[in-house]
């Protein structure tokens, strides 16, 4: 079982994201609907990939990767970004903090689903 | 999205929500535009929720949704960025966008297709918008000295803040405090709430680098006019570093009193660090600076107020329930309640044909406390369904806006008691004939702005949404201070149409002139407007009213204007009712329209206009005959009777029974398809003995009394 963090501020995006993560199998998805619960719940267990997206109030997604490439555990992790067009610089900053992928809403769930996949086969 | 998936309900629901959200902050921006500057925060949430419903509708395969909010977010983007004016024209473009969200979000959860073409034309608009051009492009952002790492988690937005604060000559701190993993957001809030007074808030950083693997910090970059001093005392907290980014522009102009880091600063040495080159400013203060003092003693800073803490949770802490489960949850009560009854037959029958007292005694103990607890229960559903007028009230400011534009009026709309509760599946209900009523006052009420000045009135008409709440009832009043209702009109038209006889028109009250207006078939203008008409009269609205258990009453005064009060009950859901006896049948009254009961004399019943009346103390009361009405066994009247008077206000009758049996909480069901218009009847309710009785109608029994000297209707 492989525990997957989704933090976003839609309560419908979150599902949706989770509901396509369901579909890899053997995945276990929680749900963080701000940067603050993020922040929370990553002692709380090990992740094997975090998604998140970029605007959020109070705490923004690169302020979260930021954090999550400098905490010990998280090193590494794979980072997926997930957020809208036009918020090109913003995503190209993601990227450049270390995210390790993005995806463009509205995307294909078949895309992120082998995405995903590899990225979570790439881990122990 | 590329899947052809239904739209789910959890979808419409949210895009409801942002678009709610929407035109709150849109009002809010326009009121502040009027006395100055918007908000910025305010701004920044207007373009978040344009981003949020962009992704989720073109995730959920909404693609009109998506195209409106794309454009939208264009130009809030704009705005929030300072390249697009916030001013009236603008702002009524976006209060567009905000109405036609509203019908397309309709249309996707019904399945319905839209026309495109307003849709285009507002996309048109938009864009014309968004392409204004940026006024300034020096960037000052070149001139801070904050390193790689923090403005590379910077979004664009959060960047122009930085700008914009510089532009403005504020000072830009950064604070580092640490917390406890555990309960971080609420000692942020409490950080949050003492800096909001003297400043913004343009981001917080989390950072990993405490050593204590529980705690967490968090680097604050804040724009204020305060010094340093004041910015530490409004803090409070030792435990918080505060000190002063450097920007070059600045250093012409030192700030007096802002203790000032070493010149030879480097702009890397600043960012990386920020602590240790705080110590020159944290030694007037007096605290120990190191870095690991601050994340040893990081702890929630003392004092958490309340209003923070609930503010934060309220985030994660909502759950959103179908109202369809809340509605069995109060079937069940309403069986409950049954059940209790049932207990307390067995308790008399115990006590009574089996002469088992002490039994009896402790079943009715128990079953008194049952029903303490089932009304607890009772009114913990009710708490949870009730919802706040507001929303409504917003949605029918937008209404109001939306008619004045387009018939050329000047409206102001203004909204009271807007907290007030209400069962959320009557509020839903309420919408349409608010809606009407609205246009309607805008439409016949409201005088267009010359013809107004000329009557010495402002230019600017009123319409005014209030709401009160009045015991069990809620009272929902439509005020306007327009032409008023021009009785002779009403009454010309009433015996054009045959709706009144010459005769009987001269000796109408004003309240029976008043009542013209709902009665179907009538409409005072020749042509029916497109407005407040809609091909429909004040009827559907009265229907509408009746249908939740309400009534609708008129105030009007010649050329000051007319107020519509609608009088409701809190919920449908479960209602005391007053049980009577008919004919050896009982019946249930709702309670919520009694207001007294009295036993009748026979030589106190006069008839006056072929009707039977009876005097209350004073004022004349119709009697209606329930032997009569419901055609029962009417030799077998009893020698003594009683009268239920029931009515709102003025709008009285006395209802006559045989008997009155007792007060009981009833759940009214329907009565199906083939006897819903049954007229007198609500519909039917189970009693405690599981005999099914029917529940009088109290409201539709006062419009036909109101109705009948016309129709010669039953009651006649």
């Amino acid at each position: 079982m492989q525990r997957v963090l989704v933090v976003d501020d839609s309560p419908a995006m979150r599902g949706l994201i989770a509901s396509i993560i369901d579909q890899i199998g053997n995945c276990e998805v929680t749900e963080a609907s701000n940067g603050y619960e993020a922040l929370k719940e990553l002692p709380r267990q090990q992740f094997a990939l975090i998604v998140t997206d970029i605007n959020m109030p109070d705490i923004n997604g690169l302020e979260l990767i930021s954090y999550i490439r400098k905490s010990p555990n998280y090193a590494d992790t794979p980072v997926v970004i997930v957020t809208t067009e036009g918020a090109n610089t913003d995503r190209d900053r993601g990227m450049k903090l270390g995210a390790t992928a993005y995806f463009v809403k509205p995307f294909n769930p078949e895309d992120f689903v082998a995405k995903v996949s590899s990225l979570l086969s790439r881990e122990p | 999205m590329t899947q052809g998936n239904e739209v789910s309900a959890e979808f419409i629901a949210e895009a409801q929500e942002i678009v709610d959200a929407l035109n709150r902050d849109l009002i809010a921006t326009e009121q502040e535009t009027r006395g100055g500057e918007p908000d910025p925060a305010r701004v920044n949430n207007l373009f978040r929720s344009a981003h949020s419903l962009k992704g989720i509708s073109g995730m959920f395969g909404a693609d009109a949704i998506a195209r409106l909010a794309h454009a939208l977010e264009n130009v809030l983007d704009g705005m929030r960025l300072g390249k697009v004016n916030i001013d009236a024209a603008s702002l009524d473009i976006l209060f567009g966008c905000v109405e036609h969200f509203s019908l397309l979000i309709a249309a996707a959860s019904t399945g319905e297709k839209t026309d495109d073409a307003p849709l285009q034309q507002l996309m048109t608009k938009l864009e014309h918008l968004a392409g204004g051009e940026p006024t300034d492009n020096r960037d000052p952002l070149a001139l801070l000295e904050l390193g790689e790492d923090v403005m590379g988690v910077l979004t664009e937005y959060e960047e122009h803040r930085l700008r914009e604060n510089i532009r403005r000559g504020r000072r830009l701190y950064l604070l580092r405090s640490a917390f406890d993993l555990t309960d971080f957001d609420l000692g942020l809030a409490e950080l949050d709430n003492a800096i909001k007074q003297l400043g913004e808030v343009i981001t917080k950083l989390p950072s990993s680098q405490a050593t204590d693997p529980g705690k967490i910090s968090f680097d604050i970059i804040v724009g204020s006019d305060q010094s340093i001093e004041t910015l530490r005392r409004a803090v409070g907290d030792e435990r918080t570093e505060i000190v002063a980014i450097q920007h070059r522009a600045m250093v012409a102009a030192p700030p007096e009193s802002t203790p000032r880091l070493p010149t030879s600063t480097t702009p890397s040495e600043v960012s990386a660090a920020p602590v240790s080159v705080s110590e020159s400013s944290s030694a007037a203060s007096g605290t120990d600076s190191s870095p690991a003092a601050v994340s040893a003693a990081g702890s929630m800073p003392p004092g958490v107020g309340g209003d923070e803490t609930t503010s934060v949770k309220s985030v994660s802490q909502t759950v959103r329930v179908d109202i369809a489960r809340l509605d069995r949850l109060m079937n069940l009560v309403g069986e409950l309640s049954l059940t209790k009854v049932a207990f307390q037959h067995i308790g008399d029958s115990l006590k009574r044909d089996l002469g088992f007292t002490g039994l009896a005694a402790e079943l009715h103990k128990v079953s008194r406390d049952f029903e303490r607890r089932l009304s607890e229960l009772q009114a913990g559903i009710m708490e949870v369904r009730m919802v706040p007028l507001g929303n409504l009230f917003e949605r029918m400011v937008r209404v109001g806006r939306k008619t004045g534009r387009e018939l050329g009026r000047m409206v102001r709309m203004e909204v009271a008691g807007e907290s007030t509760e209400l069962d959320k599946l009557i509020v839903e209900d309420l919408a349409d004939p608010l809606m009407h009523l609205i246009r309607n006052a805008i439409d016949h009420g409201i005088e267009l702005p010359e013809e107004r000045e000329r009557l010495g009135k402002p230019a600017e008409g009123l319409v005014r949404l209030e709401a009160q709440a009045l015991g069990n009832h809620v009272v929902v009043r439509v005020v306007d201070d327009g032409r008023g209702v021009d009785v002779e009109r009403i009454v010309a038209r009433a015996v054009e149409r045959g709706l009144e006889t010459p005769e009987r028109a001269r000796e109408l009250t004003r309240r029976e002139v008043f009542n013209l207006m709902f009665l179907p078939g009538f409409s005072t203008r020749d042509q029916v407007s497109d407005f407040s008409g809609r091909g429909v009269g004040l009827d559907v609205v009265k229907t509408n009213i009746s249908e939740l258990s309400g009534i609708i009453e008129t105030v009007s005064v010649s050329g000051g204007g007319t107020t519509f009060t609608i009088t409701l009950p809190i919920t449908l859901a479960i209602i005391p009712a007053l049980i009577v006896s008919v004919a050896a049948r009982n019946y249930a009254i709702p309670l919520n329209n009694v207001q007294e009961t009295l036993a009748i004399d026979a030589r106190g019943v006069k008839t006056i206009e072929r009707r039977e009346v009876i005097s209350v103390r004073g004022t004349t009361v119709p009697l209606i005959d329930l032997r009569r009405l419901f055609r029962l066994d009417e030799d077998g009247r009893p020698s003594s009777t009683y009268g239920v008077i029931a009515g709102v206000g003025d709008n009285r009758m006395a209802l006559v029974v045989d008997t009155l049996v007792g007060q009981q909480d009833i759940v009214i069901k329907s009565l199906g398809r083939y006897l819903r218009n049954v007229r007198g009847i609500a519909g039917a309710t189970e009693l405690g003995d599981q005999r099914t009785i029917l529940v009088i109608d109290t409201v539709d029994l006062l419009n036909e009394l109101t109705d009948s000297d016309r129709f010669g209707g039953m009651l006649a």
